[in-house]
C-alpha cells in the first residue's frame, strides 16, 4: 500500500477538471486546457492506484479553449464543455455534447508516447446554445438521470435541455432567468442530488438561489451569502437541506437552505479567493476547497455532516439501548478541523474534484496546468470506517 | 423569726471577717518574697556557677583553683618553662607572697578592735534581760486574776440574756402577723393609688407563709383575700398593659410585675410580643407610605435613618426588655423572638430593598453609601442582640446585593460611554468637511477617546470606591475586603469593561455589512490603534490604579496583565486586518470593474494611463496618509538603485516564459516540472490575505498585495487583443511607478505586476508588447 501519494502531473494551462462520473470502477479525471495559441485537449488521466502511476489520453477539442468540463453521469463516453471561441474581436462562450472514441472511455493503456502521436479528436452530439443565448458559464448533468438532461447558465439565463436520439439533438426543454437591475450573471450551479433531482442551485454575484426544474421557478434565495463573489457552491450528498458554497471573501459557508437568514458553519482557513468547493460523495464531513492562494485544503466537518456521532455501529438494539448508546458517542465530541493543507501547487488552483469510484482519491488543478492527486490521510480513513 | 435571726447577725459579721483577711494573706506574700528572692538567687548562684567554664576547677595547675597542687604545678613548670620565665615566676610569686602577707596583717589588726567592741556589748545585754524577766513574771500573776472575774460575771448575766432574745422573737413575729393581717387592706389600698409595684411586692413577701401556714384557718382568709385582691391586680395590670399607648419602658414594668404576680410566662412573651409586633408594624406601615406609589418619596439617606430609628430602634427595645423579662424562659424564649424579629426584619428589609432598588438609576454613589451605611450600622444593635436571628447578616447580604447591582451598573454605564465615544467618532468622521479646514485629525479623535473612557472608569473606580472607604461600617466584612475588590472591582468592573470593550471593537470586524461596510474604515483604524495603546499601557495603568485603590487580596485568581493585554493586541490586529481588507476591498472593486467591463479585444491602441489606475493611487496615497495619522512608518527592504525606472516587457522575466510555456510534447511535462520546481525554489508564495503588523508599511502592503492579487484573477479570466495587452502593459507600470513607495518590499509589486503582465500575454492570441520607451514616454505623461 502506498503513503498518501502525491502524484503531478503537468499540462498547458487549464482551469477545468472533472471525474469522469459515470465511471465507478477507475479512478479517471478529464482535463481540459486553456490556451489561446496552441490547439485545446482534453487530457483523459487515468490513475492507476495499485501500481501508483499515471496513464493519460489526450483528445483534441479544437473549438476552442476550456472553461469549464463536465461528464455525463450515465455515459462514460459523453462529455459536455463550455469553451471560448475568438473571432476577429469578439469572444464567445459556447457549450456543446461531445462523445469521446469509444476505446478510451475505459481508459486505453497505450504508453504515453504512442498516444500522443495520434491524438483523437473529440465527436460532437450537440450544441447547446443557440443564438438567443451565448456566455456560457457552466452546464451540470442530471446527478442520478440517465444522462439525458442538462442544464447550462448563460449570462442571467438558466436552461434546462433535453438531449435526444442518443444525444446527438439537444431541445431547449425549459428556462428561467433572472430579473433584476444591472447586469446579472450566472457564476456557477450545482443540480441536487436530492428531491428527484428537481432542484438546482445557481450563484450570481453574491447571491445563492435554489430552483425547482419542474417549473423552472425559485425556490429560495440567499441574498448576500457571501461578502464578494460567490464562485462555486455543491450540495451534501446525505443531508438533503446542506449545501456549501465559497466566494472571493474567503470564506467557505455551509448554509440549511430551510433556514438562510445565517449559515450553519463558516470557514476561513483561505488567504485568497476560494474557487472550488467540494463534498466527499459519500463521506460528506469531508470537504475539499480550491483556493487562488494555491493551496488546496481538506476540512473534516463532522460537526455539521450526516455522521455527527461517526460511525453507528447498527441498529438493531432496542431504542433505549441505542439513547444510551448515542449519549455515550457524544460524550468524545468530533471536532470540525483543517485535516491537510496541501501546497504543492504554485499558481491558483481554480478546480477540485473527487474522484468518483475512489472516495478517497482526489485531484487538484492549477493554473499552470499542474495537476496533483491526493488521497485522504490514512489515519483519518481508519477513523471514518472503523 | 427566723428570717429575723438570718438577718440580724449576717451585717454584723462582714466587719469582724476584713481584718482576717490581709492577715492571712501576709504571710502568703511573704512566701512569694522568699520564693522570688530564692529564684534570684539561684538564678545568680546558677549563673555564678555557670561562668568559670573557662578554666577548669579541677585543674591541679590552677593557682587560685581548690585543687591545687603545689607538686603537680612545680613540675608543669619546670618541664614546661624556660630559664627566663623560671626566674621571672619565681620573682613574681616572692612579690604575690609578701603582698598577701602585708595584707593579712592589715586584716588581724582591723578585726581586732571590732572583736572587744563586741565583748563590750554583750556583756551589756546581760544585765538588762535579768530586769525584764521579773516583770514579765508580774504580768502573768494579774493576768490571772482578771480571767476569774470575767467568768464570775458571766454566769451571772447568763439567765437574763436568754430571755431578752425570746422576748425580741415574739416581738418581731407579732410584727410580722400585723403585717399579714392588715396585708388585704394595704393591697386593696396600693391597688386603689396605682402603686401596683408596692402592692405586688407585699403580696410576694407574704405569699410564702400564707402558702405555708393555709391549713389555719385564719391565715386561709387572709389567703383568700389576698388572692382576690391580687387576681383584680393582676387585670388591671393586664388591662394597662394591653392598652399599649404608655410605651415600651412602662409596659416592660407591667411584665414584669405580672410575671412577679406569677402569671402564665408563656402567654405574657405572646402577649408582649404581639404588642410589640403592633408597634412595630405600625413603623413598617409608616415606611412603606414613605415608599408610596409617588415618587416624591424622601431621599434613601433619610428613609433608612426613619427605618432605623424607628423600626430598628423600637426592635432593639423589644428585644432588651424581652431579654431581660424572660430570660427565664430558656432557649425556647429566645428562639421565639428570634422568630419575631427575622419575620419582622424580613419585611423591613423587603422595605429597604425596594427603596434602594428606586435608587439603582441613580448616578450618585456618595448618598447611597451613606444611606446603605446607616442602615447597616443600625442594625449592628440588634445584631448583637439577636444573633440567632440573623438580621446583621441579612443586612449585610443586602449591602453586598446593592454593591454588586451598582458594579453591574456602573459596568453599564461604562459601556455605553464607550458606545457614545463611537457615536461621536462616527459623527466627527461622516461630518462634512469644510473646505480648507480638516475637521479634527484622527490623532485628535483618538486622544479624545482614550481620554474621555479614562476618565469615566476613573470616574467609576472612585465611585466605587466608597463602598470601602474605611469610615463605613460594613467595609471590614470579608465580602468587603476580599471578594468586592477582587471578583467585584477588578474582575467584573474593570476587566469586564475591556473586555466588553474589546468584543465591540471585534463585532466590526463581523458586521453582517461586509460589503457595504457600515463601519467606515478610519473607525476601524482608530479603533485598532486604541486596542494597541491599551495592549501597550493603559491596561497596565488602569489595572495598577485598581489595585492600589482597592488592595487587591490574592485569594481569588485574578485576570493577569498580559492575559488582558494579549486579548487587547489580538482585537487591535484583527481590526486592523479589517481595515487592510476593506480598504483592499474598495481598490479591488475599482480594479475588477475596470477589467470586467472593458472590451479588451476591440480596445485601441493606448494613449494614456486608465483613469482608474490613477484613482488606485490616488486612493491608496490617501490611505496611506490615514494611517500615518495613527501608525509609525514600519520599515522597508532595501530599496534597488532605480526601482521607478524599471519598465515591464511582455516576457521581463525568464521565469514567467518558463511557467507558460506550453508543453505538449510528451517529453515536456518532466522538464517543466523540473523548472516549477526550480522556481519553487526562488519565488516565495505571496499570501495575500496575510495578518498584518502594526505599522503602516504593512498596513498598505496588504492593501496593495489583495489589489493587485484581484487584477490578476480578473485578468486572466478575459481575453485581450494586442492593443489590450498594451494597455495592461502601460496601466501596471503606471502601477509600479507610484506603489512602490508604499510597501514593505518592493519585490512583492514587482513579483505582482509582472504575473499580471504575463497573464495579459498569455490571454492574448496576438502578443505583441509596446516598447518599453514607449510605456515609459505614456507613464510620465500622466
Amino acid at each position: 500500500c502506498f503513503p498518501d501519494t502525491v502524484l503531478i502531473y503537468t499540462l498547458s494551462t487549464a482551469r477545468a477538471l472533472t471525474p469522469q462520473t459515470a465511471e465507478t470502477d477507475a479512478i479517471r479525471f478529464l482535463v481540459g486546457t486553456q490556451s489561446l495559441k496552441y490547439d485545446n485537449q482534453i487530457h483523459i488521466i487515468d490513475f492507476d492506484d495499485e501500481n501508483n502511476i499515471i496513464n493519460k489520453n489526450v483528445l483534441l477539442h479544437q473549438a476552442g479553449e476550456i472553461w469549464h468540463i463536465s461528464a455525463s453521469p450515465a455515459d462514460r463516453g459523453v462529455l459536455a464543455t463550455c469553451y471560448n471561441r475568438t473571432s476577429d474581436s469578439k469572444v464567445l462562450t459556447c457549450a456543446a455534447v461531445w462523445r469521446m472514441p469509444k476505446e478510451l472511455e475505459s481508459g486505453s493503456h497505450e504508453s504515453p508516447d504512442d498516444s500522443s502521436s495520434t491524438a483523437q479528436t473529440l465527436e460532437l452530439l450537440c450544441h447547446l446554445d443557440n443564438t438567443a443565448h451565448s456566455n456560457m458559464a457552466c452546464v451540470v448533468w442530471e446527478p442520478m438521470g440517465d444522462g439525458k438532461k442538462i442544464i447550462s447558465l448563460a449570462d442571467n439565463h438558466i436552461l434546462l435541455w433535453d438531449l435526444q436520439e442518443s444525444s446527438s439533438q439537444a431541445v431547449l426543454a425549459s428556462s428561467a432567468s433572472l430579473g433584476g437591475k444591472g447586469q446579472l450573471k450566472f457564476t456557477s450551479g450545482r443540480w441536487s442530488p436530492h428531491h428527484n433531482c428537481t432542484q438546482v442551485a445557481t450563484a450570481n454575484d453574491t447571491t445563492l438561489r435554489g430552483w425547482d426544474t419542474r417549473s423552472m421557478s425559485q425556490i429560495y434565495c440567499i441574498e448576500n451569502a457571501h461578502g464578494q463573489l460567490v464562485r462555486d457552491l455543491d450540495f451534501n450528498p446525505n443531508k438533503q437541506y446542506y449545501l456549501a458554497s465559497c466566494g472571493d471573501d474567503c470564506k467557505v459557508k455551509f448554509w440549511d437552505t430551510r433556514n438562510v437568514t445565517e449559515p450553519v458553519k463558516t470557514l476561513e482557513e483561505h488567504s485568497h479567493w476560494v474557487w472550488n468547493v467540494r463534498y466527499n460523495h459519500s463521506h460528506d464531513q469531508l470537504v475539499l476547497t480550491g483556493s487562488s492562494d494555491s493551496r488546496v485544503i481538506l476540512s473534516n466537518m463532522v460537526s455539521i455532516s450526516s455522521e455527527p456521532f461517526g460511525h453507528l455501529v447498527d441498529d438493531d438494539d432496542i431504542s433505549d439501548q441505542e439513547d444510551h448508546r448515542s449519549e455515550e458517542k457524544s460524550k468524545e465530541p468530533l471536532q470540525d478541523n483543517v485535516i491537510a493543507t496541501y501546497e504543492e501547487h504554485e499558481d491558483s488552483v481554480y478546480a477540485v474534484d473527487w474522484s468518483s469510484a475512489d472516495p478517497w482519491l482526489f485531484a487538484s488543478l492549477s493554473y499552470d496546468g499542474r495537476l496533483v492527486i491526493n488521497r485522504v490521510p490514512r489515519a483519518l480513513k481508519y477513523h471514518i470506517l472503523l | 423569726m427566723a428570717a429575723a435571726a438570718a438577718a440580724g447577725p449576717s451585717p454584723g459579721s462582714r466587719p469582724g471577717d476584713s481584718p482576717e483577711g490581709p492577715e492571712g494573706e501576709a504571710p502568703e506574700r511573704r512566701r512569694k518574697a522568699h520564693g522570688m528572692l530564692k529564684l534570684y538567687y539561684g538564678l545568680s548562684e546558677g549563673e555564678a556557677a555557670g561562668r568559670p567554664a573557662g578554666p577548669d576547677p579541677l585543674d591541679p595547675t590552677d593557682l587560685n583553683g581548690a585543687h591545687f597542687d603545689p607538686e603537680v604545678y612545680l613540675d608543669k613548670l619546670r618541664r614546661e618553662c624556660p630559664l627566663a620565665q623560671l626566674m621571672d615566676s619565681e620573682t613574681d610569686m616572692v612579690r604575690q607572697i609578701r603582698a598577701l602577707d602585708s595584707d593579712m596583717q592589715t586584716l588581724v589588726y582591723e578585726n581586732y578592735n571590732k572583736f572587744i567592741s563586741a565583748t563590750d556589748t554583750i556583756r551589756k545585754m546581760k544585765n538588762d534581760f535579768r530586769k525584764m524577766e521579773d516583770e514579765m513574771d508580774r504580768l502573768a500573776t494579774n493576768m490571772a486574776v482578771i480571767t476569774d472575774f470575767s467568768a464570775r460575771i458571766s454566769a451571772t448575766l447568763q439567765d437574763r440574756h436568754e430571755r431578752i432574745t425570746k422576748l425580741a422573737g415574739v416581738h418581731a413575729l407579732l410584727r410580722k402577723l400585723q403585717f399579714l393581717f392588715e396585708l388585704p387592706s394595704r393591697l386593696t389600698k396600693c391597688v386603689e393609688l396605682g402603686a401596683y409595684g408596692q402592692a405586688v411586692r407585699y403580696q410576694g413577701r407574704a405569699q410564702a407563709v400564707l402558702q405555708q401556714y393555709q391549713h389555719l384557718p385564719s391565715f386561709r382568709a387572709i389567703q383568700d383575700d389576698c388572692q382576690v385582691i391580687t387576681a383584680r391586680l393582676a387585670q388591671q395590670l393586664r388591662q394597662r398593659f394591653r392598652e399599649g399607648g404608655s410605651g415600651a419602658p412602662e409596659q416592660a414594668e407591667c411584665v414584669e410585675l405580672l410575671l412577679a404576680l406569677g402569671e402564665p410566662a408563656e402567654e405574657l412573651c405572646e402577649e408582649f410580643l404581639a404588642h410589640a409586633r403592633g408597634r412595630l408594624e405600625e413603623e413598617l406601615r409608616s415606611l412603606e407610605a414613605e415608599l408610596g406609589p409617588s415618587p416624591p418619596a424622601p431621599d434613601v439617606l433619610e428613609f433608612t435613618d426613619h427605618g432605623g430609628s424607628g423600626f430598628v430602634g423600637g426592635l432593639c427595645q423589644v428585644a432588651a426588655a424581652y431579654q431581660e423579662l424572660f430570660a427565664a424562659q430558656g432557649p425556647a424564649g429566645a428562639e421565639r423572638l428570634a422568630a419575631f424579629a427575622r419575620e419582622l426584619g424580613s419585611r423591613y428589609f423587603a422595605l429597604v430593598e425596594r427603596r434602594l432598588a428606586q435608587e439603582q438609576g441613580g448616578g450618585d454613589n456618595s448618598l447611597l453609601v451613606r444611606a446603605l451605611d446607616r442602615f447597616h450600622r443600625r442594625l449592628r444593635a440588634p445584631g448583637a442582640l439577636l444573633a440567632a436571628a440573623g438580621l446583621s447578616e441579612a443586612a449585610t447580604e443586602i449591602v453586598e446585593r446593592v454593591a454588586r447591582e451598582r458594579l453591574g451598573h456602573h459596568l453599564q454605564g461604562l459601556r455605553a460611554a464607550f458606545l457614545g465615544c463611537l457615536t461621536d467618532v462616527r459623527q466627527a468622521l461622516a461630518a462634512p468637511r469644510v473646505a480648507g479646514k480638516e475637521g479634527p485629525g484622527l490623532a485628535e479623535l483618538l486622544a479624545n477617546v482614550a481620554s474621555s473612557i479614562l476618565s469615566h472608569i476613573k470616574a467609576s473606580l472612585a465611585a466605587v470606591h466608597l463602598f470601602t472607604a474605611k469610615e463605613v461600617s460594613f467595609s471590614n466584612k470579608p465580602y468587603f475586603r476580599g471578594e468586592f475588590c477582587s471578583q467585584g472591582v477588578r474582575e467584573g468592573l474593570i476587566v469586564g469593561f475591556i473586555r466588553s470593550m474589546c468584543q465591540t471593537a471585534q463585532s466590526f470586524c463581523d458586521s453582517p455589512g461586509e460589503k457595504g461596510g457600515a463601519t467606515p474604515p478610519a473607525l476601524l483604524l482608530l479603533l485598532s490603534r486604541l486596542c494597541l495603546d491599551y495592549e501597550t499601557a493603559t491596561i497596565s495603568y488602569i489595572l495598577t490604579l485598581t489595585d492600589e485603590q482597592f488592595l487587591v487580596q490574592d485569594q481569588f485568581p485574578v485576570t493577569p496583565v498580559s492575559t488582558l493585554c494579549a486579548e487587547a493586541r489580538e482585537t487591535a490586529r484583527r481590526l486592523l486586518t479589517h481595515y487592510v481588507k476593506v480598504q483592499g476591498l474598495v481598490i479591488s472593486q475599482m480594479l475588477r470593474k475596470s477589467v470586467e467591463t472593458r472590451d479588451w479585444l476591440s480596445t485601441l491602441e493606448p494613449r494614456n494611463v486608465r483613469a482608474v489606475m490613477k484613482r488606485v493611487v490616488e486612493d491608496t496615497t490617501a490611505i496611506d496618509v490615514q494611517v500615518g495619522l495613527l501608525y509609525e512608518e514600519g520599515v522597508r527592504k532595501a530599496q534597488s538603485s532605480d526601482s521607478s525606472k524599471r519598465t515591464f516587457s511582455v516576457y521581463s522575466s525568464s521565469r514567467q516564459q518558463g511557467r507558460y510555456a506550453p508543453s505538449y510534447t510528451p517529453s515536456a511535462p518532466m522538464d517543466t516540472n523540473l523548472l516549477s520546481n526550480i522556481q519553487k525554489l526562488f519565488s516565495e508564495r505571496i499570501d495575500v490575505f496575510s495578518p498584518v503588523e502594526f505599522n503602516k508599511v504593512s498596513v498598505l502592503t496588504g492593501i496593495i498585495k489583495i489589489s493587485l492579487k484581484t487584477l490578476l484573477e480578473c485578468v486572466r479570466l478575459r481575453t485581450f487583443g494586442r492593443f489590450g495587452l498594451q494597455q495592461v502593459q502601460v496601466d501596471c507600470h503606471f502601477l509600479q511607478l507610484y506603489l512602490w513607495r508604499f510597501v514593505a518590499d518592493e519585490e512583492l509589486v514587482h513579483l505582482l505586476l509582472d504575473e499580471v503582465v504575463a497573464s495579459a500575454a498569455l490571454r492574448c492570441p496576438d502578443p505583441v508588447p509596446m516598447e518599453p520607451s514607449v510605456v515609459e514616454v505614456i507613464c510620465e505623461r500622466g
